[in-house]
């Protein structure tokens, strides 16, 4: 499907507005949007809004051969994906020109870097060796999917643990995660894409472009930092004469703006670690924004003439505690209503999963189901048993969960409490799997 | 039925929500037994004797027989009649493309502009802006816009100027802008003096005097949208206060 094009109105307007120092949004030329970085429940999953941008980064790992020419050393892979759910100019499964950029940048901004220590991910010499991989998918195109999908890798690869190893002569032992803590991956230091775009043939500059500002640039300037102050990598792109003090300049820009972003992501790690010791929610579902049609702030759209001061630091959502459950529906302020947002199923009727059988799982294996689920309340009984609330979620929610009623009840009895509204009714929830 | 209906009036319905002619629909003995019509409008479809809603939204009434369902929906699903604004895409022979947002490209002939003859061609680039009526849309063919009127004349349609800005915004926000006495319009009429081309689509042109005064108000109508009336006064009461 082919994208809205764009007016000669609109672009119009844009670079007049660019001329007066004005972005569309009402930022200062400099500024970036609002970054929110969350880790979801597993190890290496790691999310990334910026602005409307919205980006996921997973890494996994496996033992592998090693290449020939470098047996004492690590493999890292990095594939980053352009989703159609971003934008309708994305086709699946093409390998559009824009995702070869994107792929090669990022290649070059985190493996030439050096910034993960290949050797320490050597088993055997020659024999076994960890191959990592970071796969980035796009969820939603704003513009400057580049700088979103750095913070991202860099987030997921600080945030991955991988499995311990022993070394018992020729016997290698691999530990599951309940058997020993798995351990970070080494890492030296984060390097960060900055994106400046320019116009009218490099005259005018501006950091972070949105997405209509990406549509009428004349060329686009890649940076890749860390907060050492040490380039990683340069690229530019549109074809634009830049001179030697407007890259001086951008360098410079990159560096305060790369600082700031290193320090929130170093926040947001610290945030979700202590989540987790605690033994509190963490993960992705707890910390997604509640977009409801009925919302009485939006973020993104700010008046221009009210203070808009979006800094990059300062804003990192720690993992909030499960809201309150209401019997009544809510009604915040006179006049607005809510559809369906009530936390608890006031139905009376208690949902099972679907896919927990096998007799009463411990809650690490549960662990993996919850990730998808948008509230899930742990009773504390030693069948630990999750019940689930039902909501109905706008189509903005990334998930959705399908009520399916079967004519009588499937497998197990009903937890205690339960008060089945309908005779012989048992429900079961399917859960759609990203 | 129709006590059912208007008991409900205001409240909120989802689909799959149905009603049914019930026994206590039966016409009392004492009336003149005049049979009632109900017209049905978006939202509401009838099936069999049974009336269902089929999107989610708050049901509306207007006198004497009318209802319908009030949703809020961003995509657009080319309608007759419908005055909708266009993005023109490509010039081929003696056709235009134009992007109104549907599934598919409408077709705009050269001829159906004001004063546009054979030898006197519209001057419409690619990329320009066009106000025009849907004259064919339905889900079999492809959708047909003109510039002109039943009587020929153009009637505000055409290509729109330049200076404003293109906003994006939800179908329900301009019906309310469209709307005979609209207060939303009321509010912006206070503000400053602008222009706005309103497409159905839910495409607003804006233009102010300044590029800055332009880019508040497209802000504004977009922040608009998730808002009540109450919280939009507040809004535009912190505008007008604040230094302009």
């Amino acid at each position: 499907m082919k994208d809205t094009p764009l007016s000669n109105c609109e672009r119009d307007f844009i670079l007049k507005a660019i001329e007066e120092k004005k972005r569309l949004d009402g930022r200062q030329t400099y500024d970036y949007r609002k970054i929110k970085i969350t880790f979801g429940t597993d190890y290496g999953c790691c999310f990334v809004d910026l602005g409307q941008t919205r980006v996921m980064a997973q890494v996994s790992c496996e033992l592998v051969v090693p290449k020939e020419s470098r047996p004492n050393e690590g493999i890292m892979f990095f594939n980053l994906e352009l989703s159609p759910m971003a934008s309708p100019a994305f086709e699946q499964g093409r390998q559009s020109e824009l995702s070869v950029k994107l792929n090669r940048q990022l290649e070059r901004c985190l493996r030439n870097s050096k910034c993960i220590d290949t050797e320490s991910l050597c088993v055997v010499s020659g024999e076994k060796v960890w191959q990592i991989r970071v796969d980035v998918r796009t969820l939603n195109n704003d513009g400057n999917l580049m700088d979103a999908a750095s913070v991202a890798a860099i987030g997921a690869l600080c945030h991955f643990r991988r499995p311990d190893v022993s070394i018992q002569g020729e016997e290698v032992t691999v530990y599951s995660p309940e058997e020993r803590d798995p351990i970070p991956l080494s890492i030296y230091h984060m390097p960060i894409s900055v994106s400046f775009a320019f116009f009218q043939q490099g005259t005018f500059l501006l950091v972070d472009p949105s997405e209509r500002e990406e549509r009428v640039m004349d060329g686009l300037l890649m940076i890749a930092m860390n907060k050492h102050r040490e380039i990683c990598s340069i690229q530019s792109s549109g074809g634009i004469m830049l001179l030697k003090e407007q890259v001086m300049r951008c360098s410079k820009i990159a560096s305060v703006k790369v600082s700031e972003i290193t320090e929130l992501i170093n926040k947001a790690l610290l945030n979700d670690k202590t989540a987790r010791k605690a033994g509190g929610r963490c993960g992705f579902a707890e910390s997604m924004p509640q977009e409801r049609i009925t919302a009485l702030k939006t973020d993104q759209t700010e008046v221009e003439m009210s203070d808009v001061s979006e800094t990059a630091s300062g804003i990192v959502r720690t993992a909030k505690s499960p809201p309150q459950t209401v019997p009544s529906p809510l009604v915040p302020v006179p006049g607005v209503g809510q559809v369906g947002e009530g936390l608890r199923n006031t139905w009376g009727l208690e949902e099972e999963e679907e896919e927990e059988d096998d007799g009463g799982e411990s809650s690490g294996g549960d662990s993996v189901e919850e990730v998808t689920k948008m509230h899930v309340e742990q009773h504390q009984q030693d069948k630990s048993r999750a019940v689930d609330v039902v909501e109905i979620l706008d189509s903005d929610e990334e998930e959705e969960e399908v009520v399916i009623l079967y004519p009588e009840t499937t497998t197990k009895p009903k937890t205690t409490g339960s008060s089945s509204g309908q005779k012989g009714a048992g429900t079961s929830r399917k859960q759609k799997k990203k | 039925m129709f006590s059912v209906l208007k008991e409900r009036v205001g409240e909120i319905l989802l689909p799959g929500d149905e009603f049914c002619c019930g026994p206590q629909d039966t016409l009392p003995l004492t009336d003149s037994g005049k049979a009632g019509r109900l017209v049905a409008g978006p939202g509401l479809r009838r099936s069999g004797d049974r009336l269902l809603v089929s999107r989610s939204g708050v049901l509306r009434h207007k006198e004497p027989n009318k209802f319908w369902i009030e949703s809020q929906q961003r995509r657009y699903v080319p309608a007759k009649g419908e005055t909708v604004i266009g993005i023109v895409t490509t010039k081929s022979g003696d056709v235009f493309k134009v992007d109104i947002g549907g599934s598919e490209l409408a077709s705009l002939s050269f001829l159906a502009f004001e004063g546009a003859t054979k030898r006197n061609r519209p001057n419409v680039q690619v990329g320009d802006l066009l106000l025009a009526q849907l004259v064919v849309a339905n889900k079999d063919m492809e959708p047909e816009l003109v510039c002109i009127d039943g009587s020929g004349r153009a009637n505000g349609m055409g290509v729109l100027g330049t200076g404003g800005l293109l906003i994006k915004v939800s179908l329900g926000l301009v019906r309310r802008l469209l709307a005979p006495r609209s207060d939303l319009r009321a509010d912006l009429e206070q503000l400053f003096p602008c222009e706005l081309t309103v497409g159905m689509n839910g495409r607003v042109w804006v233009r102010a005097g300044a590029v800055q005064q332009t880019l508040v108000l497209a802000n504004l109508l977009q922040s608009c949208d998730a808002m009540t009336a109450a919280q939009r006064q507040q809004l535009f009461r912190r505008l007008q206060q604040g230094a302009f």
